[in-house]
């Protein structure tokens, strides 16, 4: 117990300090990236349907993927939606599941 | 209990005639309505290319029917097609649940725009012309453009 406490106490202290140095570095290295947003949020698409392969086709890429969230900017509840509507598109062969 | 709507998509074999696409549809409408369902719509998308072979095939008939029935309906529905061999694909998906949620968060979206735009002392529909002139820029840069390469 004691040890335990001890050791948070001074790793609290010492993680203070630490963190402003690294904010500091941090900022003047940081890159200027532009800021991705959802498609779908912007433009208000409230249906994304599987029949609409001009909409999901911008989200899968030539090897048949489904473009990852950390890349096309999508936020979590319009991917879940779009996710959904590729795997039914699959389905009825509208969009492939594998290409090579 | 209150009927829920489905959607119904098979493909044919490209060769298929008109003939036998009514056939198949008069299949299908025949088996809803003993059972109590209707067909709402009925839409055929003619011949498209298949993403991959189906059944040695390149390219398929598509054909859409917005159902409204039981589940049991969709059951027997479902049963059936598996077993007819001049389908080579179908796939039925519930869309009333989803139908609702897109209304609602439509009409949501409207009259908060609305309430906003009346708090802010304005009319509350957006009028001509107000908002960014994003599109109209646009528009005047291409007539630019084109005229150059003219």
């Amino acid at each position: 117990m004691a040890f335990g406490q001890g050791r948070s106490g001074g790793g609290r202290g010492r993680g203070g300090d630490k963190k402003a140095g690294d904010k500091a570095q941090g900022q003047r290295r940081t890159l200027f990236r532009r800021r991705k947003v959802c498609k779908f949020c912007a433009d208000k698409i409230d249906d994304i349907n599987y029949k609409d392969v001009k909409l999901l086709g911008p989200f899968v890429p030539e090897r048949g993927k489904i473009l990852p969230r950390r890349i096309s900017g999508t936020c979590a509840m319009h991917q879940r939606k779009l996710q959904t509507a590729i795997k039914r598109a699959r389905q009825i062969a509208l969009i492939p599941y594998v290409t090579d | 209990m209150a009927d829920r709507q489905y959607e119904l998509v098979y493909i044919l074999p490209a060769e298929t005639t008109e003939q036998q696409a009514t056939d198949i549809h008069g299949q299908v409408e025949s088996i809803v309505s003993r059972m109590n369902g209707q067909v709402e719509k009925s839409e055929n998308w003619g011949r498209r290319r298949l993403a991959y072979e189906i059944a040695h095939q390149k390219e398929g008939v598509y054909v859409l029917e917005v159902i409204n029935g039981s589940g049991d309906l969709m059951k027997e529905l479902d049963r059936r097609l598996r077993v007819m061999d001049q389908i080579i694909r179908h796939m039925i998906v519930r869309v009333d649940e989803e139908k609702n949620v897109v209304e609602r968060t439509r009409t949501k979206r409207q009259t908060e725009s609305e309430r906003r735009r009346v708090k802010r002392g304005l009319p509350p529909q957006r009028q001509p012309g107000e908002g960014r002139p994003s599109a109209d820029l646009d528009d005047v840069d291409d007539d630019r453009f084109d005229m150059v390469e003219g």
